[in-house]
């Protein structure tokens, strides 16, 4: 079979990128700055900002800062601390090391202030780059690629184009052998029993149920429900109908597991992300906008995010590209240079569902292959990440029967 | 030339407006043609057959409620005539009272 790019970065840990990506990361609020001003002349370069502002340590944000400098299409680290926070940054370094990767650690407290660490950082990343161009190049098969989707700045047209267009997407990049994971339980509610119907195993159709329950309670404690009085004047009438247009991001196929942030798929399949902390709700909402969504949905090893759109968001995100999918004919043409697909043409004539998955799935191929997404040519690289607990997964959401 | 409606699953008894229509607008439904009754948006739902009360409401190929009385081909399908199958967990039926408060 025909590869789906030449020329992917291969990792030590058997993954392969679409992307190589140096990533400048800060450890606490206190060293954004520093980080950013010695980001930013690498930009063009290819030196994504990434960072966790909390200066109290916790082992989701641990976790993904891990996943995300170990994702696959990143090809180098510089973690920048202040010096008295509570990252692990010792560990952090190591984990990335052992990963094959270089990395530095830049620490300002003990590196003289902000204008010496900011000249030695960049001396850094000049050594770094050096060695990233050095990094061999492989074949990469489309079974070897991960596929995240999530929706945002949604109307009446995102539920019945662009969501169930990238469905159509998911069923054939799934049945290729690709990874896809969808995600936010909390938009689920009312369709739960239609997921579980999809479940690889009965054990994993209870897990799936379970996760959109615990949704329920958070949200609800959060003070605020899922359905609101705006969906019913675009035409939504109950929950279960909201929900089963955001759920038609996840198409047909049958769903082979639940992972939480920083879970990597093992195969390829469709894997549910369950965002919502498990117990009493302490850190306030689960993902604070979009792009808390996106960084988890890389955390879990996805090369690219398929962003359903219809009142046209024009995010990005840093370490993986973002194609925008718009279901409203109207907002393409208003945000034509933010905007990837125009799954809106089918409620113009100009094309079937099928047609729009079809075209989904080379833009896949073609951002894999290097072209440039919108939000990419634009320089959005948005990141956001906070404070979570999870319990650990029971292994009745990895079936292994399949 | 650009439909007025798109059915989004072939065993979906109701079509979605693909763009907003004004009350007595003709819109087609398949290929039959039907007068709108209200200024309805994208999105919004009108019956593709005869649906009968306490039927389901098809779309995505998915039972999104049933029928709370007899719906004629064409006609509007919104608040007033279907309701949700949606047994709710405990806490979702309180945040639904909780948002339900004017």
């Amino acid at each position: 079979m025909k590869p789906l790019i030449e020329q992917s970065w291969p990792r030590a840990d058997g993954r392969k990128g679409i992307r190589n990506t140096l990533v400048v990361a800060y450890l606490v609020e206190c060293a954004h700055h520093v980080a950013r001003e010695i980001q930013m002349p690498y930009r063009e370069r290819g030196a994504h900002l990434i960072g966790f502002s909390g200066c109290y340590p916790n082992d989701y944000s641990f976790r993904m800062m891990k996943s995300l400098c170990t994702h696959p299409n990143v090809g180098g680290v510089l973690l920048l601390s202040l010096g008295c926070e509570g990252f692990n940054r010792n560990g952090l370094r190591e984990a990335v090391r052992e990963s094959g990767r270089p990395c530095e650690l830049l620490v300002i407290q003990n590196s003289g202030g902000t204008r010496s660490t900011i000249e030695t950082g960049r001396a850094r990343i000049e050594a770094i780059l050096a060695e990233m161009a050095r990094q061999p190049r492989a074949p990469m098969s489309l079974s070897e690629l991960c596929v995240g989707t999530v929706c945002g700045g949604s109307d009446g047209t995102s539920g019945i184009t662009a969501n169930p267009g990238i469905g159509r997407a998911f069923d054939q990049l799934v049945g290729d052998g690709a990874a896809c994971i969808f995600e936010e339980t909390g938009e689920l509610i009312g369709c739960e029993h239609i997921m579980a119907a999809r479940a690889a195993t009965p054990e994993l159709a209870e897990r799936l149920t379970a996760s959109v329950e615990k949704a329920a309670r958070y949200y609800t404690v959060m003070g605020h429900g899922s359905f609101a009085p705006g969906n019913a004047d675009g035409g939504l009438t109950t929950q279960e109908e909201k929900s089963m247009g955001a759920y038609s991001k996840s198409g047909a196929s049958a769903i082979s597991g639940l992972i939480q942030p920083g879970n990597v798929p093992e195969k390829g399949g469709l894997y549910l992300l369950d965002v919502v902390p498990d117990g009493e709700p302490r850190f306030g909402f689960p993902n604070i906008n979009d792009n808390a969504e996106i960084a988890e949905l890389i955390a879990c090893g996805s090369h690219l995010i398929l962003f359903a759109t219809g009142r046209g968001s024009v995010v990005g995100s840093a370490i993986s590209p973002v194609i925008k999918v718009c279901g409203n004919p109207e907002t393409f043409r208003n945000l034509r240079d933010d905007m990837d697909v125009d799954a809106g043409r089918i409620l113009e004539g100009r094309g079937t569902l099928e047609e729009v998955g079809t075209e989904i799935v080379d833009c896949v191929r073609e951002v894999a292959s290097g072209k440039p997404t919108a939000s990419e040519s634009l320089g959005h690289q948005e990141f956001v990440l906070g404070y979570k607990s999870f319990s650990p997964l029971g292994p009745s959401c990895h079936p292994t029967s399949q | 030339m650009a439909p007025d409606t798109l059915q989004l699953a072939p065993q979906d008894n109701i079509v979605v407006l693909t763009r907003s229509a004004g009350a007595g607008d003709p819109i087609r439904v398949g290929d039959i043609e039907v007068k709108l009754s209200a200024l309805l948006g994208v999105g919004h739902k009108l019956a593709c057959r005869a649906i009968a009360r306490g039927e389901k409401i098809y779309k995505f190929g998915a039972p999104i409620g049933s029928a709370t009385q007899d719906i004629a081909f064409g006609e509007h399908v919104h608040l007033h005539n279907i309701q949700s199958d949606y047994l709710p967990t405990y806490t979702l039926e309180k945040g639904r009272e909780f948002h339900s408060k004017p």
